[in-house]
């Protein structure tokens, strides 16, 4: 009796499995957007659906693409390359989308932007940075953020000119985009005459960084360069203070940029003083304003990337109108030949894919749990 | 002795006595019916986050004292994982007992995935934390340095050897632990001796998960940040600990996460911890190479 129960429970959750794949209705035009929506950065992965939504609607609203609504599919990659890859091809054989925005981390962008170019489909990336996205000679490839080689370059300066650091300590997540931006910020520091004491890697996934902690104390290092996530610089600079480390300062990258940081710390008394490195905020700027009020009137506070995916969408609707096309190569041609005016102020790609002013600033975060951009220091 | 060589040890101490704490579910689970259970590691993830839970409920009926606090949630999270433990055997290795050894192995792959999409359904995909309960470190000076103990670090050794030190008692000493070994000798003997074995391997399910639950409740309180993918990384440590010290063997699993623990954090602390990992394993590999059976391990004799 037992066991034909079990039988029948196990095929009704295949069958129920089964259906959970659904297929879209016919839609319009469709715009993929990957990034991590599950896993320990799901949070970027929420502000990428929160701004690509409210951009979709606001375009629908005004007539859409050519004529058609945007129809937004989204793709989980859970910052896995080889999940990346599978959601590539879902997106363009399934869903036949017209154009992606995605990914988030680099180490996803990088392969599952192949599968685009093969397929002839735009894409642009919010939050990408490591230089290898737009380096590889795809011609449909872009991106609505800096590079770390210009990030690099500012955190290096900063750490050296302001924060007169001698000592530093460099450390990365073994990642595409944590060791690349690490590689770009020591490069730097070792230009201006810095270099580093320590330069080492972290697993991502463990939470246990107390070795590593204990290297800097014996180091005697002054401040501490993380490239990397969330999940893992929260525990880093936790265990840090835990250890007795109260004056090194920490700072790290556009990998930080939410709230959660405090979750992953332990509370807001272990990020309180945190440098990183993000675009100069887009909430500020006056184009901004009305999305912004808009979506605080919703409830929801358009951090991080949220603005970013919003301008890509706006930035895709504005390359099909302009081409008066739906091929995503005639796109990837008037993007880089014109600008587009979008959420974060107007745009313009250069042939690599890459924005032709990037604009890198640092920020602190502060005994609260916010963080704020810094003024510029000469 | 060197501060900072201290340090590194106590470091790893408490990381490999957490891991000793959650070999000893992969390692008795074996030991009795000769099965890897890959969902261990999620039993712990469900633990965190029961943890959690249970410290906020406390929170919220305005219990503020730590031995309270920690208290409540150790029986709380110890009981309900149990739970989950005694659920997981009955509803997905159970069915399978007689038949071929991949089949519940597959099962235990199954509800790992099942777990994790479970937490990750219900509690979000975000990363979950708990403030800090116990706050303030012992700042010891030694020789050329001085070592930091946190007092969560110093808790969690005398809790974890506290909970081993239980474990070996009653498996060595009382009537449900001669049950085990009798079980874990001969099963089809032992429940030819009255012994009703099926309830044994119920209670190593629970008892494997208590330990987990220990585990969970310590590393919730030290790092303070868990998701519903927490689980994996942990959980192949653990497995690895459990084979290192001998799979099957109880003080090889204590010994075993001990050890991995130590060279762990040895190896990143004094050469780089890029490569601790691949320095684990291959310790590993020329363990398994010299002693098959693992350090504490009996040999495999063949049953006839």
């Amino acid at each position: 009796m037992s066991q034909t129960f079990y039988k029948k429970g196990f095929l009704a959750l295949a069958v129920s499995a089964a259906l959970g794949v659904s297929a879209f209705a016919q839609a319009d035009i469709k715009f993929g957007v990957a990034g991590p929506m599950t896993g320990a950065n799901a949070s970027f992965g929420e502000q990428y659906m929160r701004g690509a939504q409210a951009a979709a609607d606001e375009i629908n609203a005004k007539g859409g693409v050519n004529g058609e609504k945007i129809v937004l599919v989204k793709g989980d990659d859970a910052c896995e390359p080889k999940q990346a890859v599978a959601v590539a091809n879902r997106m363009v054989d399934q869903d036949k989308v017209a154009g992606v925005v995605g990914h988030f981390c680099s180490s996803s962008t990088i392969p599952a932007s192949e599968v685009y170019s093969d397929a002839g489909v735009i894409a642009i990336t919010p939050g990408s940075t490591n230089p290898a996205v737009t380096e590889r000679g795809l011609s449909a490839m872009f991106r609505m953020c800096g590079r770390d080689d210009q990030q690099g370059i500012v955190a290096g300066d900063y750490i050296v000119d302001v924060l007169k650091g001698k000592k530093v300590a460099v450390l990365h997540d073994k990642d595409t985009y944590g060791q690349g931006l690490a590689d770009a910020t020591k490069a730097q520091l070792t230009k201006r005459g810095v270099t580093p004491v320590l330069y080492e890697g972290l697993t991502r996934g463990e939470k246990d960084f107390s070795a590593v902690v204990t290297k800097i104390r014996a180091a005697g290092a002054d401040i501490v360069y993380f490239g990397g996530l969330h999940p893992e610089a929260g525990p880093l600079v936790r265990q840090l203070r835990e250890q007795g480390l109260k004056d090194v300062k920490f700072m790290s990258d556009d990998g930080i940029v939410t709230d959660e940081l405090v979750t992953t710390a332990g509370g807001p008394q272990y990020v309180d003083g945190v440098y990183m490195t993000f675009g100069a905020d887009p909430r500020m700027l006056p184009e901004s304003k009305a999305v912004v009020e808009q979506f605080r009137k919703s409830g929801y506070e358009p951090e991080g990337y949220t603005l970013y995916a919003y301008a890509s969408v706006q930035t895709l609707a504005a390359a099909f109108n302009g081409a008066k096309s739906d091929k995503g190569e005639d796109a990837a041609k008037w993007l880089k030949a014109n600008a587009v005016k979008t959420v974060m102020g107007e745009k313009t790609w250069d042939a690599k894919g890459d924005l032709k002013v990037s604009d890198y600033v640092v920020y602190q975060w502060d005994k609260d749990g916010k963080y704020h951009q810094l003024e510029k220091q000469k | 002795m060197d501060g900072i060589f201290l340090q590194q040890l106590i470091n790893g101490l408490t990381l490999g006595s957490v891991y000793g704490l959650i070999a000893i579910g992969y390692t008795m689970v074996y030991g009795i019916i000769g099965m890897i259970n890959f969902a261990h590691g999620e039993v712990y993830m469900i633990s965190a986050y029961l943890a959690a839970i249970s410290l906020a409920l406390l929170a919220y009926f305005g219990i503020e004292s730590f031995p309270l606090l920690i208290l409540g949630t150790l029986v709380f999270t110890v009981v309900v994982t149990g739970i989950y433990g005694w659920v997981i055997e009955r509803v997905a290795y159970k069915p399978l007992r007689n038949s071929t050894r991949l089949a519940p192995l597959i099962s235990a792959i199954g509800i790992s995935l099942i777990l994790q999409n479970y937490a990750q359904i219900s509690q979000g995909a975000k990363q979950q934390g708990v403030p800090t309960l116990l706050a303030g470190a012992l700042k010891v000076d030694i020789g050329t340095g001085f070592v930091q103990l946190t007092y969560t670090k110093i808790f969690i050794l005398i809790a974890a050897f506290a909970g081993m030190a239980v474990l070996t008692y009653i498996i060595k000493y009382t009537k449900l632990g001669r049950m085990c070994r009798a079980t874990q000798q001969d099963r089809k003997m032992a429940s030819i001796l009255g012994i009703n074995t099926d309830r044994v391997i119920s209670y190593v399910f629970i008892i494997g998960a208590a330990m987990a639950a220990l585990a969970g409740v310590l590393i919730t309180m030290n790092y303070g940040t868990f998701d519903f993918y927490a689980g994996f990384v942990i959980g192949i440590k653990a497995f690895t600990a459990a084979v290192l010290g001998g799979i099957g063997s109880l003080p090889g699993a204590m010994l075993g996460g001990i050890i991995l623990g130590i060279s762990e954090s040895l190896f990143s602390g004094l050469i780089n911890s890029d490569y601790k990992d691949v320095f684990s394993f291959s310790l590993l590999v020329l363990i398994l190479i010299f002693r098959p059976q693992g350090l504490l391990g009996r040999p495999l004799v063949a049953k006839v």
